[in-house]
């Protein structure tokens, strides 16, 4: 029964990390950018659904649409500002900016309102522990998974079926062909950014809500584990970042429940080290031969 | 040109510097006449301003009290000095201290690892250091040797450790205990080491023992495992960050056993993160508690009340003590001396303070009784005073 509910665990934990990893691997497929700044948009998103609620006492899910939209606006901001000089530059040049403006937001926010945590309000939802034959689970992590799959659907559904998608892929394929064919490149990024950055939002209050602590460091960790688990899934893929949060979050739990709690981290890092050298593509790339 | 010329700018500013340090040297030995100056190198700003403001505001309450009467017609000049929660700050704090303010002692800092920065600067320069809250037991004894002129007004580590196991097996008659340690802080390791060999020692089983490191979030994993060993009490010693988190997260997969830790829990943020329901049935150790009845706590605190306009927390109380701990010391020795006030500080015996009676072990380490504390709606209430 203990290793079920670590199962639960650990997909409750998965959840989280396919939320944030969603954002990732979207803006990556697009631009093929890694945005390492994400997890700090992450973190802007988590205190401005905070203010949100404690200051202008709002609700979770006004809160959290304030949250998506603050951060959709700050994601254009910063590929305006930071990557699209960059555009023509080499990728390792946009790669470096990326940490760069990641630290920039981490310490402004320090230096902003100090480093300090903030702890979310006890009870935004009214919520239960189900019980399934032994097992715990909360319905919080419950309403987590729905909203991390329901997003990844409506993301999947965005790129594949509308005219925004359809730019967004064309822009992916070959920039300079899609400008040729009269789409508006500059527009498309911006607009992936913005879905990307208000993914990393809504995960930020959730987040908030769920274990309760925020600080303006709490992006650095899950900004990496989102990496990680979208390069399992194969980075640029959606359902990819999904199913790469969710075996991930398994398996740290696994370890921490095997008694190696000081090695989860590690873990995770050992997993994006395998993947990367036997399956680079990941769980659901498929080996493309580069085009000469 | 440019940067010649200012290098001769510098110059002649060091110049002019050294020529004024010179100026302030005449008062020697902590002051001459009827002042005997003490310093107060504590974190003012920085990370964990709150500590080190708390301290202050003891601190300066205790010299007004004791000016009020003098020390034998001397009075105490408090010459506060902010090193911004950081080590190397602290240290050219307590140079500043030393070399031109020339100080008879210095209080300070509020942590440990701050404190450490000084222990240097106050052992060459032969001047007293009393930190009020540095638990560390490193501070006043390396390498099993004392350091002569640092003192402290705090229980050490190991101790508050054998306190939460004595009140476990004593008071709560548990039989089997799990250990949660923050395994990223030597003060977690400290008071879980001390835990296990006491718990052990009063006929306690430790049933399981997990680690975490600070910043980590998630513990469902690490709670889950401990409870499928089914233990009747966890001892949590960390910071009130993560031992919010875990509280909150333990409660929430039904590991409902009292959960017990030390001083790093004190702060008004963990009720915040763990919630005042999860914190029901929690206790932890701590150096005062404002709701001890005793008379010398009581005064103490209206006194606190009537100048700040609030409670004061141990941070206060220790600061507190360590004006009254110096100031004991240069009347027995009826001097402004370090040298003197070193001596008679090391034979304080019985001295009564807010924090308990006082009694210097060998490594300067005070033998005092330390209090236990209980959440109950989410306030600490005072539960008991244990005597070492």
């Amino acid at each position: 029964m203990e290793w079920i509910q670590q199962l639960v665990n650990g997909i409750s934990l998965g959840s989280i990390y396919a939320l944030i990893a969603l954002g990732y691997t979207m803006v990556y497929g697009i631009v093929k950018l890694i945005n390492f700044a994400h997890g700090d948009v992450f973190m802007v998103g988590s205190f401005v659904g905070f203010y949100s609620i404690s200051i202008f006492h709002l609700g979770f899910f006004p809160a959290l649409l304030i949250s998506m939209a603050v951060c959709a606006i700050f994601g254009v901001l910063i590929e305006r500002i930071a990557y699209k000089p960059l555009r023509n530059a080499t990728r390792i040049a946009a790669l470096i900016t990326a940490i760069g403006v990641s630290l920039l937001i981490e310490y402004t926010t320090i230096y902003a309102r100090g480093a300090q945590p903030e702890a979310y309000p006890d009870k935004l939802l009214p919520f239960k522990n189900v019980e399934f034959f032994g097992v715990k689970i909360s319905s919080q992590s419950l309403f987590i998974l729905a909203i991390s799959i329901l997003l990844m659907i409506l993301l999947q559904f965005i790129v594949h079926k509308t005219k925004i998608g359809k730019a967004m892929r064309a822009v992916s394929h070959d920039m300079d062909a899609a400008r040729l064919m009269g789409i508006n490149v500059d527009n498309t990024i911006s607009a992936t950014f913005a879905i990307g950055s208000a993914l990393a939002g809504a995960a930020g209050v959730i987040f908030g809500m769920y274990y309760t602590k925020i600080e303006p460091l709490m992006g650095i960790i899950p900004g990496l584990k989102a990496f990680v688990a979208a390069v399992l899934g194969g980075i640029g893929i959606i359902p990819g970042a999904m199913v790469g949060g969710l075996v991930l979050g398994v398996i740290e739990s696994l370890v921490s429940a095997s008694g190696y709690s000081l090695w989860r981290d590690g873990a995770a890092f050992v997993v994006l080290i395998l993947i990367l050298i036997f399956r680079p593509s990941g769980i659901f790339g498929k080996n493309v031969r580069e085009k000469v | 040109m440019s940067k010649k010329r200012l290098t001769g700018v510098l110059m002649s500013l060091a110049l002019a510097g050294g020529v004024l340090a010179g100026c302030n040297s005449s008062a020697s030995g902590g002051g001459g006449g009827d002042t005997i100056k003490i310093g107060a190198n504590l974190e003012l700003s920085g990370g964990v301003a709150s500590y080190g403001q708390s301290a202050s505001e003891g601190l300066q309450l205790a010299v007004d009290e004791i000016n009020k009467k003098g020390i034998d017609g001397k009075k105490l000049k408090l010459i506060k000095v902010d090193n911004k929660s950081d080590a190397a700050e602290a240290t050219n704090a307590a140079i500043k201290l030393v070399s031109q303010d020339k100080v008879a002692a210095i209080v300070g800092a509020a942590t440990s690892t701050n404190t450490l920065a000084q222990v240097q600067v106050a052992d060459d320069n032969k001047v007293v250091l009393v930190t009020p809250t540095g638990t560390n037991p490193t501070i006043t004894n390396k390498d099993g040797k004392v350091n002569d002129y640092v003192f402290r007004t705090c229980f050490i580590d190991p101790f508050q450790g054998t306190v939460a196991a004595n009140f476990a097996s004593k008071e709560l008659n548990v039989k089997s205990a799990a250990v949660l340690i923050d395994s990223s802080s030597d003060y977690a390791k400290g008071l879980a080491a001390a835990f296990k060999t006491s718990f052990k020692k009063n006929g306690g089983k430790i049933v399981s023992q997990e680690a975490y490191v600070q910043k980590d979030t998630d513990f469902h994993a690490t709670l889950t495992r401990i409870k499928a060993s089914n233990p009747e009490f966890i001892f949590l010693p960390g910071y009130y960050e993560e031992v919010g988190l875990i509280v909150k997260q333990a409660r929430e997969i039904g590991l409902d056993v009292p959960i017990m830790g030390g001083d790093g829990w004190d702060s008004p943020k963990l009720v915040d993160i763990a919630g005042k329901e999860a914190l029901k049935n929690t206790y932890i150790t701590n150096h005062y508690s404002s709701g001890d009845k005793d008379k010398k706590v009581q005064e103490f605190v209206s006194a606190f009340k009537k100048k700040y306009g609030k409670s004061p927390d141990a941070f206060s109380a220790l600061g507190y003590d360590s004006g009254y701990f110096i100031a004991d010391a240069i009347k027995r020795a009826k001097s402004s001396d370090p040298e003197k006030i070193k001596d008679a500080l090391a034979k304080t015996d019985g001295l009564s303070l807010v924090s308990g009676k006082l009694k210097l072990d060998k490594n300067h380490d005070p033998i005092k009784s330390a209090v236990i504390l209980e959440y109950v709606n989410g306030e600490q209430t005072f539960k008991t005073k244990v005597n070492p």
